[in-house]
């Protein structure tokens, strides 16, 4: 269905599952249980995962198929964050104009840094990335502040023209929303002790990555897709006969920074407010850390990926002294203070050091991420041999 | 590669889902029974500390927290009782705030807006936080601010020393107890006219950022007032670290007093260097070259140890001050933790109390209602003399502080001296000047 083969059409179903009940297979615990500090079903951390999902996938464009590896994606990023803030300010808090015109800034943008940066591959292409990326982010932060408020960034004011928008009520402000229907309103659902919460800005995002998520797929599959495979396995062979690359290369390149204006577009409708930090080189590094836990150049990879960066980020960073010694206190003392400051390092501000342990570990014992993880579990668990890997978006080289 | 087989059973099938997702939006609409956002219905009430523990102010995020861990204890009851014995309002009983006993909970702002909100919306989404504190830069302190205005919960900021937190971006959820740079600027001219004389020239290294801005300009027409000239006032880049090829042009520009609108590190390195470039040996113009900066923390100090001594700069709150509240608040800290407080700390403790005290006079959880209650309220014994907290902007008005480096200090923590106590009056200024709307307060839900 939809043009994808059956294997595809199941993966894609199966995301579509998994995306819709999030709110339920997010919140396992109970409200009030000392488990519910893991749940992760709350309406902004949902938002973060499909968001960045998208900001992987389509890095994993670029990446995962030619083997670019661009260190300057948070540009893109953050460009289309800009992009949708003024159209919040100047046109409508309607997030379609503003999720519209941010892919469309954010793919001219990439245009231009792609058409600079793609002269050059291998190592020198990453620096010329991180190097407009790290411009971008000093311009935005300083010189630019007229237009991107510099430290303090943008936010929808009462006063802002918003030509399409009647006048607001009296002390209400101004929020985003898709025709009249709020990103941050939601509906909870208590059964027994647990609270389920059904956010609409949620459901939006996750339409949208949905719908992004499966024309990735369909890059993958198509002839373009398997050009983009060939530039990866060798360039040179490419050029041989008589190819010019680079058309197909800037093609990716402004496509994976179209998902990543995308994903800004969708942060300022889920969240109505932009900061230059959003362009710092660290967040372009976490895109790349995404893609590589999950598995680059599969397809779910990146998208798991980000789901567990930036569940370490948000739950972990929360888990502080207090709470580890409810969690121990049934030890004798000396003992709990023992496990206690043996686990703190590694949570709080220490979840850095959690998250880089997880990596290495990734990294030397399953090189294709989280998805080659779950394919040998699978393999433990199917009795005859599964049929080669084929089309299932796994990387294999060309010779 | 594509294919499209459309049959009758699919085109329904396709339908009838496309019309389930039409429908659902509808249930969003529903509206939940509580009068505002988080209201606390058991036997606690949750509070979020939202405070750098990562990144370069990751020093002032510790000791805010310290401060908060401190505040709860007093407000359950337990410790000294610290600054409830010695604040005006005599509202809170070491019961809690209302009877409930306070919860918290921690996150990690990154000094990054986008870390901090999304920190702050976890605490107000899954922890049912009704009041957000915290902070140690004026960005994240903004972006915070007007996520806690649009989800309607109290934001009580941290340090933040911008202007525009409650200038133009001002909200009228959030609630600011430090000073900012117009006080700053304001506070120290005097001094300076008095100890440097009113001819100097002043050459100015500005960090290239908002907070950088509002201080070069409120010091600049605060000493081009008093008859200061600006020979030139140049950006820094936020991320130097060598200020070298910076100072070795203000020689040449004929200028005597070097002002370093620099805070953190910033001021740390760039102090260094002046020093290192001998600059206060220097005789210029027949008067001997100094530096001033602005803003001071005794973790400043610490970071540029004998370099500061002499050196003027203005502060919220010191740890030397000897007035009942600043001893009660030394004394319980210091207990607790075995060194005296910074002004992060105690501004951040100050905050905690103020909110618990106005929810106990409010009679109410509910942010308009502790809004209305911390308008133009005026207290004492806090550690920073009589003080009001403004209704037209939400800003604190208190005395400000002028130190300076100690010549001769005893310890670690006795770096600065205090020269001046500005009374308030003179750092009072009209609620308009910086533009911004407050708005109309908003309880959420």
């Amino acid at each position: 269905m939809f043009g994808l083969d059956k294997k595809d059409f199941r993966l894609l179903l199966l995301v579509a599952v998994l995306v819709v009940l999030a709110p339920f297979l997010l919140n396992p615990f109970p409200e009030g249980s000392a488990m519910a500090q893991f749940n992760a079903g709350y309406p902004d951390l949902m938002q973060r995962f499909v968001i960045f999902g998208i900001f992987a996938i389509g890095f994993n464009i670029l990446f995962g198929l030619t083997g670019y590896l661009s260190f300057g994606h948070a540009a893109f990023l953050g460009v289309g964050s800009y992009a949708a803030i003024w159209m919040m300010k100047l046109l409508t808090m309607n997030v379609i104009p503003a999720i519209f015109v941010s892919v469309i800034v954010a793919g001219i943008f990439s245009l231009a840094v792609g058409w600079i940066s793609l002269r050059r591959s291998g190592i020198y292409f990453s620096i010329l990335t991180l190097a407009f990326a790290q411009m971008s982010y000093s311009l935005a932060y300083s010189v630019l502040t007229p237009i991107t408020g510099g430290e303090t960034g943008l936010q929808p004011k009462v006063t802002d023209p918003r030509i399409l928008d009647g006048t607001l009520a009296n002390g209400a402000t101004p929020k985003a929303n898709l025709f009249g229907l709020e990103m941050g309103s939601s509906f909870e659902w208590s059964v027994g002790g647990w609270l389920f919460t059904f956010n609409a800005g949620y459901y939006v995002a996750a339409i949208v990555m949905l719908v992004a998520f499966y024309m990735s797929i369909r890059i993958f599959r198509s002839p373009f897709g398997m050009m983009l495979r060939a530039v990866k396995s060798n360039q040179q062979r490419l050029n041989y006969t008589g190819l010019n690359a680079k058309p197909y290369t800037l093609a990716a390149f402004v496509i994976s920074g179209m998902y990543a204006g995308l994903a800004g577009g969708l942060m300022v409708a889920m969240d109505t407010q932009v900061g230059a930090e959003r362009m710092f080189w660290t967040a372009s590094g976490e895109v790349v850390l995404m893609s590589i836990l999950g598995g680059v150049g599969t397809l779910i990879g990146p998208v798991l990926g980000a789901g567990a960066i930036k569940y370490m980020e948000n739950i972990l960073s929360k888990i502080n002294k207090e709470i580890l010694h409810q969690w121990f206190a049934f030890m004798p003392d000396g003992i709990e203070d023992i496990l206690v400051s043996l686990v703190y390092p590694f949570i709080g501000k220490g979840w850095h050091l959690t998250l880089g342990i997880i990596f290495m570990l990734v990294v030397i014992f399953l090189p294709g991420g989280l998805v080659e993880g779950g394919q040998r579990v699978a393999r433990l668990f199917k009795r005859k041999k599964p049929a080669e890997d084929g089309p299932d978006g796994k990387t294999t080289p060309a010779e | 590669m594509s294919k499209m087989n459309l049959t009758r059973r699919g085109v329904l099938k396709t339908g009838a889902i496309a019309g389930a997702g039409v429908a659902a939006p509808t249930i969003f609409t529903a509206q939940s029974a509580a009068a505002f956002t988080n209201e606390p219905t058991g036997s606690s009430v949750t509070l979020g500390f939202n405070v750098p523990q990562t990144g370069p102010y990751a020093d002032e995020g510790a000791d805010e927290l310290r401060a908060y861990e401190l505040a709860v204890e007093h407000l359950n009851g337990g410790g000294d009782g610290g600054l409830m014995n010695t604040f005006s309002s005599k509202a809170l009983q070491g019961n809690g705030i209302m009877g409930k006993k306070v919860e918290y909970v921690t996150g990690d702002t990154q000094t990054k807006s986008d870390a901090a909100r999304a920190s702050a919306r976890s605490m107000i989404e899954k922890d049912g936080a009704v009041m957000i504190t915290g902070g140690s830069s004026s960005g994240v302190a903004v972006a915070v601010q007007a996520l806690c205005q649009e989800a309607g919960v109290i934001f009580m900021a941290g340090l933040t020393h911008s202007n525009d937190t409650t200038g133009k971006d001002k909200k009228a959820n959030g609630f600011r107890h430090f000073f900012n740079s117009y006080m700053s600027g304001a506070a120290l001219a005097p001094i300076l006219a008095n100890n440097y004389g009113t001819d100097r020239k002043a050459y100015h290294l500005t960090a290239d950022y908002n907070w950088g801005y509002t201080t070069e300009e409120a010091v600049r027409t605060s000493t081009e007032a008093m008859g200061w000239e600006t020979v030139a006032a140049v950006k820094t880049p936020l991320t130097q670290t060598d200020f070298s090829s910076y100072i070795a042009p203000v020689l040449q520009s004929g200028a005597d007093v070097l002002v370093l609108n620099h805070y953190g590190g910033n001021m740390v390195n760039s102090l260094t260097n002046a020093v290192q470039f001998g600059l206060r040996d220097k005789l210029v113009n027949n008067k001997n070259f100094e530096i001033v900066v602005p803003l001071y923390s005794r973790l400043m100090a610490k970071g540029a140890g004998a370099n500061v001594k002499g050196i003027f700069g203005s502060t919220n709150w010191h740890w030397s001050l000897q007035d009942e509240g600043s001893k009660a608040f030394v004394k319980s800290f210091g207990t607790k933790y075995g060194f005296p407080p910074s002004q992060a700390a105690h501004t951040c403790y100050v905050q905690a109390m103020l909110y618990a005290d106005a929810v106990e006079r409010a009679g109410s959880f509910n942010p308009c209602a502790v809004a209305e209650a911390l308008e133009g309220f005026e207290f004492d014994g806090m550690g920073n003399g009589p003080t009001l907290y403004r209704a037209e902007d939400h800003q604190c008005f208190k005395d400000v502080l002028v130190v300076k480096g100690k010549e001769n200090p005893t310890s670690e923590f006795d770096l600065l001296e205090i020269v001046e106590v500005t009374p308030v009056s003179q750092v009072t200024y009209d609620a308009s000047i910086f533009g911004g709307e407050l708005g109309s307060c908003n309880p959420g839900a």
